[in-house]
């Protein structure tokens, strides 16, 4: 069976893909959830079904996870990732790193594996040791290892984290444990050249897709375009391409601009642990200037509901929002349950916010379907300029501040 | 009085009952899960209704610090503040001072305690634990009572008594809402039979919705604990619920009922849960060992729950105690334990087989056959023949070394 069959393409690469598993599929370009040990942070899963659906049926799930008391012979025993965390329809992808709380940190790496910066200290990860993990947690897909390295190291460093990526991917496929998907990592850092040469070579090779590493660690905003560009321009069109590490929703659409299909979502997580909740339109043009003034603690794009100005306020996060939270809960409740220090507030938010997420990338790929992908772009990150703008006269904080402050909170490590 | 009170079965001192409150038809024995702060422990409204949970206890003392109870009135009461529909009990903030602050103090006024937020001294009488409590606006709320160690004795504990019901006519003047909230009044006495007959006595003239038994799982010994829930189930009306305040761990709970009470709340299945602690027919089971990381059964085989249904020993063992979600799997399965526990009372004095039930729960708990003294008095008390699961095995097999008592 076809894992990934790309549906609609226009020629500025921006498509519409479907992902197949066994039991479902689902549309991209698409957001895969953030999990810890399999299952979101903060949403229990008899609530998951609550999210929009085949959509919230992508999870990212770091092996490296359950090196914290479980060994792969019980995953294995239990019967793989699926039985262990009890969704059967869901496709899970297997990624080393989480950008949450497995790191890569490319000081420790050598010849031999990628390091990590874990709950459990660094870890050293050999590819046969990694390949015993995956072919005992049998995901869907899987990318291979990767040596990710931050923008400021040197040429040659980075030179070598190419090398060293690509080594470990000819590892992977000559083990080949026979499960899954397999999704090629690429790196390079900002070198153009590096980027380049990774993603060719990566591309001869028997893969199922791309696993793009090695963003948001220190490159700047405007590099990316011309980076992605070198990547995608040597990929094959019809294999699925995952990213890691763009979060905003600016970035998103730089990534899907670029022909980028999959999404991770850390950035759910870290907006949910900062008691904020996403506020900003869902307006099918992207417009976002149709909206009331911001309050304290907010700028209309997210609120933050730690704010005491939430305290009295019996209205749910978003009107019109069909979560279960803007369903059954105020604002005011979970500006209590922050105070509190009551567990529910990050359950509750993080219930909204993917879901939010969600309902954006159903946006995005309408409008990509009906061929107005780059009109929805400029109207929404012009208007969310113009509205960042508009904030920052009342509050004197620039926009740009603000976005890098949260690109640097969000990504930066 | 805004309640009804149906008593349905009966065995011997054990009844089920149907117990409507403005909010819920709750069938009773039932246990109360406590949200001290609201919420309860990272569970939705929505989850805690798929367990089962009927009527759940809101802590006034906490309630008032935060967001405080002016504000939940104007926001239209607690139930609507966390959006919970069924039945709810607040307690009158008084243990919570004397537990929690080291330096309160009961006088003939109140309570007075330092406050939390500021170091000022406060005083918490029992016309403002009801005002709050009327604010709040759950089904039941508490008198303000003089609570005292269990451990306390002498004097002390015959002024607590005769304060407690001084303090009963102050609470019922104080309640502003009766149509809507039904007033509890609590018995005092320590392990004095003397004095808590005097309370019990003093409360039923006063003919109140209902009735609870204060000031035990203190620390005194259970020989004494299940003495005084005798004797106060005995001398409490028939008509009324009576309510074990502060007791949890199931056992007590089979005990309290086989003699004749109704209702329970505590903290115990989501603290433990915190801790990693799994509550189980065998006892409890704690997912923490070591050889829990290889074991790929669920929970407890016989569960239904959600959790159980789903997810390995293996699987919680890696969680538990680390990630948030550990700990919320876990309440969910231990509140679910609590409900079944309830219901399956309930469904066995109603359908006349509690001997048999509480037979079945000792054996799976003790199936050694030593089941404690304690236990084996209060059932003669309760005229629930146990010999059946009393008498030492035959061939003595060893304890499964998975489960541990409690
Ligand atoms: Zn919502
Ligand atoms: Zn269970």
């Amino acid at each position: 069976m076809k894992l990934f069959e790309v549906k609609k393409a226009w020629s500025n690469r921006v498509r519409i893909g479907a992902l197949e598993f066994g039991n479902f599929s689902t549309e991209t370009p698409a957001l895969l959830l953030s999990t810890r040990k399999g299952l979101p942070h903060f949403t229990p899963p008899d609530l998951l079904p609550s999210l929009p659906s085949p959509d919230s049926h992508l999870l990212q799930v770091s092996p490296l996870h359950f090196l914290e008391g479980l060994s792969p012979a019980t995953i294995a025993k239990i019967g793989g990732i699926h039985k262990l965390i009890g969704l059967n329809d869901y496709g899970v992808v297997a990624v080393a790193r989480d950008s949450v709380h497995s790191l890569p940190e490319s000081k420790g790496a050598n010849k031999f594996g990628a390091t990590f910066e874990t709950p459990c200290g660094r870890l050293l990860v050999k590819p046969k040791d990694y390949l015993v993990m995956i072919s005992c947690m049998r995901p869907n897909i899987w990318a291979t290892l990767a040596d990710e390295v931050p923008a400021w190291v040197s040429d040659k460093r980075n030179r070598t984290s190419v090398d060293r990526t690509l080594r470990w991917l000819d590892d992977c496929l000559e083990l080949d444990p026979a499960v899954g998907s397999v999704f090629g990592a690429i790196v390079g850092g900002p070198s153009l050249d590096e980027r380049k040469r990774c993603a060719e070579e990566v591309a001869k090779r028997n893969v199922a897709g791309y696993w793009i590493g090695g963003f948001s660690l220190g490159e700047a905003i405007d590099e990316r375009p011309a980076l992605l560009r070198a990547i995608v321009d040597v990929l094959p069109d019809e294999k699925p391409r995952m990213i890691c590490g763009l979060g905003l929703p600016e970035e998103i659409l730089q990534g899907i601009a670029a022909g980028i299909d999959l999404f991770d979502s850390s950035y759910i997580y870290t907006l949910t642990l900062g008691g904020f909740a996403l506020t900003f339109s869902l307006d099918k043009n992207g417009n976002q200037d149709n909206f009331e003034p911001s309050q304290m603690g907010s700028d209309s794009s997210k609120i933050n509901l730690r704010a005491t100005v939430y305290r009295k306020d019996m209205s749910p996060i978003l009107g019109v929002c069909t979560c279960h939270t803007c369903q059954n809960y105020t604002k005011a409740y979970i500006n209590h349950l922050f105070n509190t220090h009551e567990m529910l507030a990050q359950t509750l938010l993080e219930i909204h916010n993917t879901h939010h997420y969600l309902r954006f990338f159903r946006v995005i790929r309408e409008a990509i379907q009906e061929g107005r992908f780059e009109e929805y772009r400029q109207t929404f990150i012009e208007s969310r300029r113009e509205h960042y703008e508009r904030v920052a006269d009342s509050e004197g904080v620039g926009w740009c501040d603000r976005i890098s402050q949260l690109v640097f909170k969000c990504c930066g490590n | 009085m805004a309640l009804r009170f149906e008593i349905l079965g009966r065995f011997n001192r054990a009844r089920a009952s149907q117990l409507t409150l403005p909010h819920f038809v709750c069938q009773t024995p039932l246990f109360m899960p406590v949200g001290t702060q609201g919420s309860i422990k990272g569970l939705t409204s929505s989850q805690l209704e798929d367990i089962g949970c009927q009527i759940i206890l809101g802590n006034t003392y906490h309630l008032a610090l935060r967001p405080t109870s002016e504000l939940l009135n104007q926001l239209g009461g607690l139930h609507n503040f966390m959006n919970w529909q069924r039945a709810m009990l607040t307690d009158s903030g008084g243990f919570q001072m004397v537990s929690l602050l080291h330096l309160a103090d009961i006088t003939e006024k109140g309570v007075t305690f330092q406050s939390p937020v500021d170091g000022k001294p406060m005083l918490l009488t029992p016309e403002e634990s009801i005002q709050i409590q009327n604010r709040i606006g759950a089904d039941i709320i508490m008198a303000l009572d003089d609570v005292i160690k269990t451990t306390v004795t002498g004097p002390r504990v015959e002024e607590a008594t005769y304060r407690t019901l001084r303090w009963i006519d102050r609470c019922i003047a104080a309640h502003k809402r009766p149509h809507d909230q039904n007033l509890f009044g609590i018995v005092q006495g320590g392990l004095d039979p003397v004095l808590r007959d005097i309370c019990v006595k003093g409360l039923v003239e006063r003919n109140l919705p209902g009735y609870a038994i204060g000031g035990l799982s203190g620390g005194e010994d259970k020989n004494s604990f299940w003495r005084v829930v005798a004797q106060c189930t005995a001398a409490l009306p028939e008509d009324k619920p009576r309510y074990v305040m502060g007791v949890g761990y199931p056992l007590d709970i089979v005990v309290c009922s086989a003699l004749g009470a109704d209702m329970y709340d505590c903290v115990y299945p989501t603290r433990t849960a915190r801790f990693g602690t799994a509550l189980v027919p065998e006892g409890v089971l704690k997912l923490k060992n070591r050889d829990m990381a290889d074991d790929t059964r669920p929970i407890d085989p016989t569960c239904p729950c959600m959790v159980c249904k789903n997810y390995t020993r293996a699987y919680i063992h890696c969680l538990v105690t680390k990630d948030a979600m550990g700990s919320q799997l876990l309440s969910y399965h231990n509140l679910y334990y609590m409900m079944r526990l309830s219901r399956d009372l309930h469904s066995s004095i109603v359908e006349e087989r509690f001997p048999k039930f509480v037979c079945d729960f000792l054996r799976q708990m003790f199936p050694k056959g030593n089941v404690p003294e304690w236990v084996c008095n209060a059932m003669e008390v309760a005229g629930i023949n146990i010999s059946s699961c009393c008498a030492p095995p035959s061939s003595c097999q060893e304890n499964d070394s998975t489960y541990a008592s409690q």
